[in-house]
């Protein structure tokens, strides 16, 4: 890492100093930012190792449905038989459900509510952020206030007054979530907008006549992108395990498998059936730490101090 | 010999309201700039001296309109740049410019070179947008840099080089006033004079005006015809070079002049004396007098109670100090 880095310094210094013949060919043909951005992930092992397993889940919960058509409700088996028993690979939980035909069915409503939930949250909170830490003032003194207001919320029990007041499905459970946890992104948010906004570059982009919607969306954002894709990524993993709290009390569509629900259902099983938990334990890990490592990639990928030439 | 003045300050101020919680009004200001008169002439470069905190970048920030102005009036050629707003603001910006101090923080990292210097072509409506390719080239041919390094992002560049961007984005817009604030204090001693030098050179070949901030006297008596020294938000003494250096009138201005090198002996025996001791006083609502009395050691009672107006003493230089005589002859101390 140290040498890599002492590597990419000398050699940009060299690039930037030396008058050197292949860079004058190739420096003047600038790829397009999108494409540019795509070699970089490209070249980033572990982000292509997190998009590859994203693309397995998403194969998992939207195509093996439609093969293998175990009804997740049904009693299949002997209740907590353990994994490897025949008719049931993973096992079963208390009721005798098979366990796959949760993992396979129940992932689409997770990811549903994980990446619903988590985008309601990042647009919210970036929104209330970015205008709260640019323009300051009574504006952010407004808009602090109703984030505090939601922050002091017990959420979890709001949440649970969300749901209540609906009928809890797949949306309203997002919805619910997503209104709970954007504090995090809005002060995130509003602390890189208040410190990017003091920065020289920024009074220069003024001083060049841009608008303030230019200097919010393409100046200031962009730069404040690292941080944020990060949170983005947490709320991810936050929503989903939200949802499983919230299915364990049973404020989830009870008509609706989802791995939170396997999880709060059998929580109790802890003890006797390890798998019954464990198994789709593993299989939000797994969504999480591919969606954390897409998102580093990503970062990577659009910082330009990052490149290698 | 009448000159053409390009920019012209009356008795600007700019207070900053001190942060109070929630929506109350705030009861407490830091005057960073508290009535200071100054006028440029087309093609000089005027500079602004004084220690960290006088003002001095609160000064050209006002001027450069990026921040809010609590009074008084900013005369660029003949359009008052205080009471533009909007669109008409945006449309007089191209006319002025700023070079910022610190190269690093100056430049989006995530711009290429060439784009940043391209961006105030295209914002601004400078030149046919077929001729601006061209124009960015020869942009970075004049202010040293070689147009393939268009594609590097400003990491890729050292930090005289970066402040070369700085330069050439600052020209783009073929700009009359030039606020260079303290564009060399960043960079190497080595670096320091190339980048001056390029900024003398610039100013020849474009007629450019500058307004000059710097702490270092050195580099001021090098590069301007006309020099203010600012203390506490206001300005003590100014004059034009020859004048000011040969004969600094106030007692704040020999304690800056003792720690240049190459000034007279004399001078920096007299200065010697009156060493600068402690801190200058804090901005946020300063008491009336002089704002120098804590730290002269000529103060006396008056000097606390009553502040110093600007006398011009003879043609183009002028002081705030109770104790210069009007025929020029510096205070004395009381034995
Ligand atoms: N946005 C602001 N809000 C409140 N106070 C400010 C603000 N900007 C500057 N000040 C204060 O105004 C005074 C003058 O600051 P300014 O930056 O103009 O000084 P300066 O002469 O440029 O100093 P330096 O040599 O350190 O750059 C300082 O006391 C500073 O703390
Ligand atoms: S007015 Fe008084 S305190 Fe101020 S500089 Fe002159 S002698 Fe010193
Ligand atoms: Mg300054």
């Amino acid at each position: 890492m140290g040498r890599n880095d002492m590597s990419e310094q000398a050699n940009s210094q060299i690039q930037a100093a030396s008058p050197s013949f292949e860079t004058e060919v190739d420096i003047l043909t600038i790829e397009h930012p999108l494409r540019e951005a795509a070699r970089m992930f490209a070249r980033n092992k572990a982000a292509v190792g997190g998009l590859i397993l994203l693309v397995g889940i998403l194969i998992l919960t939207l195509v093996v449905p439609f093969f293998y058509t175990v009804d997740p409700f049904d009693l299949v088996w002997a209740p907590l038989s353990p994994p490897g028993t025949e008719n049931a690979p993973f096992g079963t939980d208390y009721l005798g459900r098979d366990i796959l035909a949760g993992i396979v069915h129940g992932g689409s409503a997770t990811l549903a509510v994980g990446a619903s939930a988590a985008l309601l949250a990042v647009v919210i909170g970036l929104s209330v952020g970015s205008l709260a830490g640019y323009y300051g003032g009574w504006v952010d003194e407004v808009l602090m206030r109703i984030t505090e207001f939601f922050q002091v919320l017990p959420t979890l029990l709001f949440a649970m007054v969300i749901v209540a007041l609906f009928r809890p499905s797949v949306a309203t459970v997002a919805f619910a979530i997503g209104v709970v946890s954007w504090t995090a992104v809005a002060r995130l948010a509003r602390s890189e907008f208040l410190r990017i906004r003091s920065l020289d570059y920024i009074k220069a982009a003024r001083s060049i006549s841009s608008s303030n919607r230019r200097i919010i969306w393409l100046v200031i954002l962009p730069n404040a992108m690292p941080p944020l894709v990060v949170q983005a990524t947490l709320a991810v993993g936050g929503a989903i395990l939200f949802e499983a709290g919230l299915s364990f009390l049973g404020l989830s569509d009870p008509n609706v498998m989802s791995w939170g629900f396997m999880i709060g259902s059998s929580r109790d099983y802890l003890m006797d059936a390890w798998w019954t938990v464990t198994i789709p334990g593993i299989f939000i890990f797994l969504t999480v730490l591919s969606v954390s490592l897409i998102g580093d990639g990503l970062n990577d990928a659009t910082n330009p101090k990052l490149r290698e030439r | 010999m009448t000159e053409e003045t390009l920019l012209s300050i009356e008795n600007l101020k700019v207070h900053f309201p001190l942060k109070t919680r929630g929506f109350s009004a705030p009861k407490s200001f830091v005057h960073a700039v508290d009535g200071i008169d100054l006028k440029i002439a087309k093609g000089k470069t005027f500079g602004i001296v004084g220690e960290s905190g006088s003002g001095k970048t609160t000064t050209a920030l006002a001027v450069m309109r990026l921040v809010p102005i609590t009074s008084g009036a900013i005369t660029l050629g003949d359009q008052r740049l205080d009471r533009l707003e909007g669109e008409e603001l945006r449309r007089a910006r191209r006319h002025m410019q700023i070079i910022f101090q610190d190269p690093y923080s100056s430049l989006n990292p995530r711009v290429r070179a060439g784009a940043i210097v391209r961006e105030p072509m295209d914002l601004m409506d400078v030149g046919e947008k077929s001729e601006r390719e061209d124009l960015v080239a020869e942009l970075f041919r004049q202010v040293g840099l070689r147009p393939e390094q268009q594609a590097l992002f400003p990491h890729q560049f050292s930090g005289g080089q970066r402040q070369r961007i700085g330069v050439a984005r600052a020209l783009a817009s073929q700009p009359d006033l030039v606020v260079c604030d303290e564009p060399v204090s960043a960079l190497d001693v080595a670096i320091q004079a190339q980048i001056i030098n390029l900024l003398r050179k610039l100013q020849a070949e474009l007629g450019l005006t500058y307004l000059f901030i710097s702490h270092d006297l050195g580099v001021v008596q090098y590069i301007c015809d006309d020099i203010a020294v600012m203390y506490l938000g206001k300005i003590v003494e100014m004059g034009d070079r020859i004048s000011l250096f040969k004969e600094p009138l106030h007692p704040y201005t020999w304690a800056l002049l003792s720690a240049v090198p190459s000034a007279d002996p004399a001078l920096r025996d007299r200065a010697d004396r009156i060493r600068l001791q402690g801190d200058p006083p804090s901005p946020i609502d300063p008491p009336p007098g002089c704002g120098f009395a804590s730290r002269c050691p000529f103060s006396q009672a008056l000097c606390t109670m009553e502040a110093p107006q600007l006398r011009t003493i003879r043609t183009g230089h002028s002081v705030a100090c109770h104790f210069v005589s009007d025929d020029g002859v510096p205070p004395q101390r009381k034995i």
